[in-house]
């Protein structure tokens, strides 16, 4: 599904990632974990298009993506949540569901402008859609709710709502549970679940490893910019330098 | 959606009326320029206020669009309504070309390019003398017509002016409420956000920037034949900066709020007028003011006033 191909990260003088390479495998979560500072939301953004590998190769369904602009890639199937929750905030929780169905709709200035019948059509079914996504994610009574206003929680099932709408081939997560209490953490990796079965890949990237162990089927461990370890919850779980970067030397 | 509709229709007819009292006079002929610097600030609102980019440089599309009919009408002797349509497409283009490039700013370096781009126009409506006669300006320019009927009144060309603004905010007003307003704020909020979501960014700022260069270019044409003289300072640096006041006075991302911050922009000096030479002292007190106690603008600083006028009605809306 999604491939990433020897990427490496320079800030400057700084390396930020180097020689990472996996695969997402399709119909999978998979889960990116590792330590403070080892790399994760940068691989996430590179990913994203948000800023350009400076080496390795980005390849969604066999298409080398990795010159194309961040809308380019959501056309694509390519979606991400944020980690620190990007709403727009001065929207209502509808309009943000709304505004993640435009890929799905091409009314222009002209079309909306003057109202035009298609675009009136159009406008009345990304609205009914949008309200399918809200209820997806069990929100649906907030709909009017201006989003900068909404408690952390609530915003990030509202980012999964809005992200939901493109209707996503692989949808990224940036720690989805940070933030959230044990709850809210329950019902979000059954949402996740529910995600999967709805044939979207997922993969994320965690701290909560409890989140991770329950409902990641595969998991790739980074450490100050490079890969340390792949494999299954269970491989992981067992190995030594996993174990190492974590807890430290004896 | 029926409460949108019931206050564009209470202003429309707000509009209709408004001259009756005036009796033709004075006031009449400011209302007017109200009309058009209703539409310039309308134009900057969509860019600024939705989009969240700035221009400093509103004026060039104004004065284009006004020197454009101007020169086609009185040396080339275009008709007055295609020579509009023609202006208006022209500079439309032009903006979209210069919107590009400039718009992959942001922030300072995009106030300072569009600041540039203003003042090269400016300084070629001063320079290019055989076409616009330079510094001593453009005159004769023909009163626009339909017909047997010519616009060549004060309370004529209330009603063409506004008839033309009425439209441009009908039209904003469905603009801003679509997918494509949806796509702008959201820009606005995150563009990073609004980019991953799939909204192509980078186009929508040009779509928005020549959308407001050609409101901009329309209100210009009508100045001209309105004034039916023209020179190259009513296009200056210092017109962009008035309706910027204008926008953030009125309220940003706010179509009414462009129109009460250019009511209020443009009758203020008239009302200033007792102070004489103290009436700039007035108007930087005024401005400074607004700003501190009304940040959202008068659109949403005038509710909450009554609000805190009229407390019983307020706690049941609090």
């Amino acid at each position: 599904m999604l491939k990433l191909t020897d990427i490496g990260k320079r800030f400057g003088g700084l390396t930020a990632l180097e020689g990472i390479s996996f695969n997402v495998v399709k119909g999978s979560i998979t889960g990116i974990i590792g330590p403070n500072g080892a790399g994760k939301t940068t691989l996430f953004n590179i990913a994203t298009g948000i800023y350009p590998p400076s080496q390795g190769a980005v390849i969604l369904d066999g298409k080398d993506i990795s010159s194309l602009p961040s809308e380019k890639r959501a056309r694509l199937g390519l979606v991400r949540t944020f980690q620190n929750i990007e709403l727009f905030g001065k929207m209502t929780v509808l309009e943000n569901v709304m505004v993640g169905l435009h890929t799905q709709s091409g009314s222009g200035i002209f079309s909306c402008a003057f109202r035009m019948p298609w675009q009136m059509s159009e406008e009345r079914r990304i609205r009914a859609k949008a309200k399918e996504w809200l209820a997806f994610v069990g929100i649906p009574e907030l709909e009017d709710v201006e989003a900068g206003t909404l408690s952390f929680g609530k915003g990030r099932l509202l980012e999964i709502a809005r992200a939901m709408a493109l209707e996503p081939k692989l949808l990224l997560m940036d720690e989805p549970a940070a933030g959230l209490n044990s709850t809210e953490t329950a019902e979000l990796a059954e949402l996740i679940k529910k995600i999967r079965d709805l044939g979207v890949t997922v993969a994320l990237v965690e701290h909560d490893m409890d989140l991770v162990m329950d409902i990641c089927d595969a998991l790739v461990v980074l450490n100050l910019g490079t890969m340390l370890a792949e494999g299954t919850p269970r491989e992981i779980q067992d190995n030594q330098a996993v174990i190492t970067a974590y807890l430290g030397e004896e | 959606m029926k409460s949108d509709k019931l206050k564009f229709l209470i202003f429309f007819l707000l509009v209709v009326v408004a001259p009756l009292p005036l009796a033709g006079g004075y006031l009449v002929n400011v209302l007017i320029f109200v009309g058009i610097n209703g539409m310039l600030a309308l134009g900057l609102n969509l860019l600024l206020g939705y989009a969240g980019q700035i221009s400093l440089g509103q004026a060039a599309f104004f004065g284009l669009g006004a020197y454009g009919s101007g020169v086609l009408t009185t040396q080339f002797a275009m008709n007055p309504w295609l020579a509009m349509l023609v202006v208006a497409v022209c500079v439309a283009a032009f903006a979209f070309a210069v919107g590009f490039p400039v718009l992959r700013l942001k922030g300072h370096y995009l106030a300072m390019a569009t600041l540039g781009v203003g003042i090269i126009v400016h300084i070629a409506f001063n320079e290019t003398i055989d076409l616009t006669g330079g510094p001593s300006g453009l005159s004769g320019i023909p009163y626009l017509s339909i017909g047997s009927l010519v616009f060549d009144t004060d309370l004529k060309n209330y009603y063409l002016v506004w008839g033309f603004t009425l439209v441009a905010m009908l039209l904003s007003l469905n603009l801003v409420n679509s997918r494509v307003g949806r796509g702008l704020r959201a820009i606005h909020d995150s563009e990073v956000a609004a980019r991953v979501m799939g909204v192509n960014a980078r186009l929508m700022k040009v779509q928005v920037f020549t959308l407001s260069a050609f409101i901009s270019a329309i209100a210009g044409s009508l100045y001209c034949h309105v004034m039916t003289f023209i020179s190259p300072s009513s296009f200056g640096f210092h017109v962009s900066v008035e309706l910027l006041t204008m926008v953030v006075i009125g309220g940003l991302g706010s179509v009414y709020g462009s129109i009460l911050g250019a009511l209020l922009l443009t009758m203020l000096p008239e009302m200033l007028r007792a102070f004489q030479d103290y009436d700039i002292i007035f108007y930087g007190l005024l401005l400074v003011s607004m700003t501190i106690y009304m940040p959202g603008g008068l659109v949403r600083g005038i509710p909450l006033l009554f609000r805190y006028l009229i407390p019983s009605r307020g706690s049941q809306n609090a």
